[in-house]
């Protein structure tokens, strides 16, 4: 178990490289430079910015040097935030969003499994149908159509909960963008969940259960539910992009001071620095929801071994 | 595609009671995107600084009221839908296109090339392509052929997967090597007899795709990085109407109904084209 989890971790380090030279080219090849601005600065201080941030230097000599700050857990400075290195503008957006992200996922999986179970149960019945096109719905409305309508109904019309804005430790002010961010991988989850579920209602093992006499609620949580997950384990990764994704506008609209923003001011700006940050933050993230979901897989189909 | 694929896939498709309404419902917006406006006395730019930010309905002379400038939010909403019609549909024409070429492809020519070509679609769907996307808009300027290629690129993985499984199978069928005893080309072959019938799941995923690709745009132009003033699409009117939430409410809410309901309908529409035709992900 542990040299498996080692040998993964040590296997995300080459992505992790050519995602970082990728973003690195790709960034730099665009035009403008993070120093343009409506003024231009005199030559002779544009020349200084760029030689103090080493960006008069040839552009592989540039991806050396930041190569080798990154092999130090050095981000380096933004260009745009002075006085700010990326480190410490991640460090402290990054709390507001993960507390917002894992809410999220939290509340879509214990929403949305549930919910799927229930369908599957009523198979056909109207409770289904009506548990489904709820889900379709829930897929459908985009989140940033969702929070502002939910904003305007509990927080402007009945006055339930703030509007927009943000405290430490609040739980009110997280309701509302936490809601928006949940639903679509909720309703996907649902979806998932009733599905895999109907197919292991069906299969032989569970009749044999039905025909031991088994009470049903032992049934289903105890022999179906738990492969009836895997394809919901499966879609951890995508929840989690998704929920990424949601966060950069969901963040904005709320007024939460998470990193969701750097990412499309960053590359707006062409603080190189910064989008890099975000980049190495976000793939990070995604290739340990991976690891996770290989983790998961074993826990829940014990045939699955993960030694190789 | 022959015509005998589309009236199947529209007999099919009527059989269930959803989808034909959701299929009614996607009609009626996208007619009324390309026609409403006309049967309006107002045009979408024009200023009308008697009745600014009015509500929709009763004695205003708006239906669906006005925005900060006076603008008619009625016109504006049906040629924001326009203009998020006309990138979904380049967008869908270029990666429905990439999709049919790619799953064809490896699947026809199948071995080491097949493997690589799956193998870099892998890749692909692990990476969230919305960066990519938002990335290549920004560093490269707002450009409109950008961003509709761009759109483009992201939605062919899963029409590319299911194109490639179909394609295994109809490898083996004898037409095909009648053709290839007659000595038509490999390209020949893929365009007329492996696409036509790779075509009704090719459809399915296509009319899946359509929905996930308007989405894209929206939020895109949601963030600022797509569609630009003056031109407006569902996505800057949405962003227009949350800054107005408290005192224009009805700037949010129409576009913003407008936009989920043709979503609505569209998924409606290839769900239930994908259960009459009955394909999964394994083809």
């Amino acid at each position: 178990m542990m040299s498996y989890l080692l040998k993964r971790l040590a296997g995300a380090i080459p992505t992790l490289f050519i995602i970082v030279t990728l973003t690195f080219f790709l960034v730099r090849l665009a035009p403008g430079g993070p120093f343009d601005q409506a003024r231009r600065l005199p030559p002779d201080i544009s020349a200084h910015l760029e030689h103090a941030y080493g960006l008069d230097q040839p552009l592989l000599i540039q991806y050396a040097r930041y190569l080798r700050a990154l092999a130090h857990a050095d981000f380096g400075p933004s260009f745009r935030y002075r006085d700010f290195t990326v480190t410490e503008l991640i460090a402290q957006g990054l709390p507001v969003t993960l507390e917002l992200g894992t809410c999220a996922l939290l509340l879509a999986l214990v929403v949305g499994i549930p919910a799927g179970v229930f369908a599957a149960v009523r198979h056909d019945e109207p409770a289904d149908r009506l548990t489904m096109l709820l889900a379709v719905l829930g897929i459908t409305i985009p989140s940033f159509v969702l929070l502002p309508a939910l904003a305007l109904l509990f927080g402007l019309e009945l006055r339930w909960l703030p509007v927009a804005g943000w405290e430490p430790g609040s739980v009110r002010v997280l309701v509302l963008p936490v809601v928006a961010l949940a639903l679509p991988p909720l309703a996907y989850i649902a979806r998932l969940t009733r599905g895999s579920m109907l197919e292991v209602l069906r299969s032989p093992y569970l009749r044999t259960a039905v025909a031991k006499g088994l009470p049903r609620h032992r049934i289903l949580m105890r022999h179906a539910l738990r492969p009836a997950l895997i394809p919901v384990a499966g879609f951890l990764a995508p929840a989690v992009a998704s929920i990424m994704t949601g966060s950069l506008v969901v963040e904005s609209l709320a007024g939460m001071p998470g990193v969701g923003r750097y990412l499309v001011q960053g590359a707006l700006n062409r603080d190189y620095t910064l989008v890099m940050g975000m980049v190495l933050l976000y793939s990070t993230v995604l290739i340990l929801t991976g690891l996770l979901v290989d983790l998961l897989y074993t826990w829940l189909d014990p045939r699955i071994r993960l030694a190789r | 595609m022959k015509e005998g694929a589309w009236s199947e896939a529209w007999t099919r498709l009527a059989a269930g009671r959803v989808a034909r309404i959701a299929f009614l419902i996607m009609l009626a917006l996208i007619l009324l995107a390309l026609l409403g406006p006309a049967f309006s006395p107002h045009a979408s730019a024009t200023l009308d600084w008697q009745s600014v930010a009015t509500a929709p309905g009763g004695s205003s002379r708006h239906w669906l009221g006005t925005d900060r400038l006076g603008r008619d939010l009625f016109v504006r909403t049906l040629e924001g839908a326009r203009v998020s019609l006309a990138v979904a549909a380049v967008a869908s024409v270029v990666s429905i296109s990439i999709g049919l070429g790619y799953g064809a492809v490896a699947g026809y020519v199948g071995g080491h090339t097949d493997r690589l070509m799956m193998r870099f679609i892998e890749i692909l769907s692990g990476l969230p392509l919305i960066f990519f996307v938002i990335f290549v808009t920004v560093l490269f300027g707002r450009n409109e052929v950008l961003l509709f290629l761009s759109i483009g690129a992201v939605g062919w993985l899963t029409l590319a997967r299911i194109v490639r499984g179909q394609t295994l199978s109809v490898r083996r069928r004898e037409f095909i090597e009648a053709a290839i005893v007659s000595g038509a080309s490999g390209a020949r072959i893929i365009v007329r007899h492996v696409l036509p019938n790779v075509a009704s799941p090719a459809i399915v995923y296509a009319t899946l795709a359509i929905p996930q690709i308007i989405l894209l745009e929206s939020f895109l132009s949601f963030l600022g990085l797509g569609i630009q003033e003056p031109q407006a699409s569902l996505g800057t009117l949405i962003a227009e109407g949350a800054g107005e939430l408290q005192s224009a409410p009805w700037m949010l809410l129409v576009p913003g109904t407008f936009l989920t309901l043709l979503l609505l309908s569209l998924n409606l529409v290839g769900d239930g084209l994908r259960d009459a035709f009955d394909v999964g992900e394994r083809g």
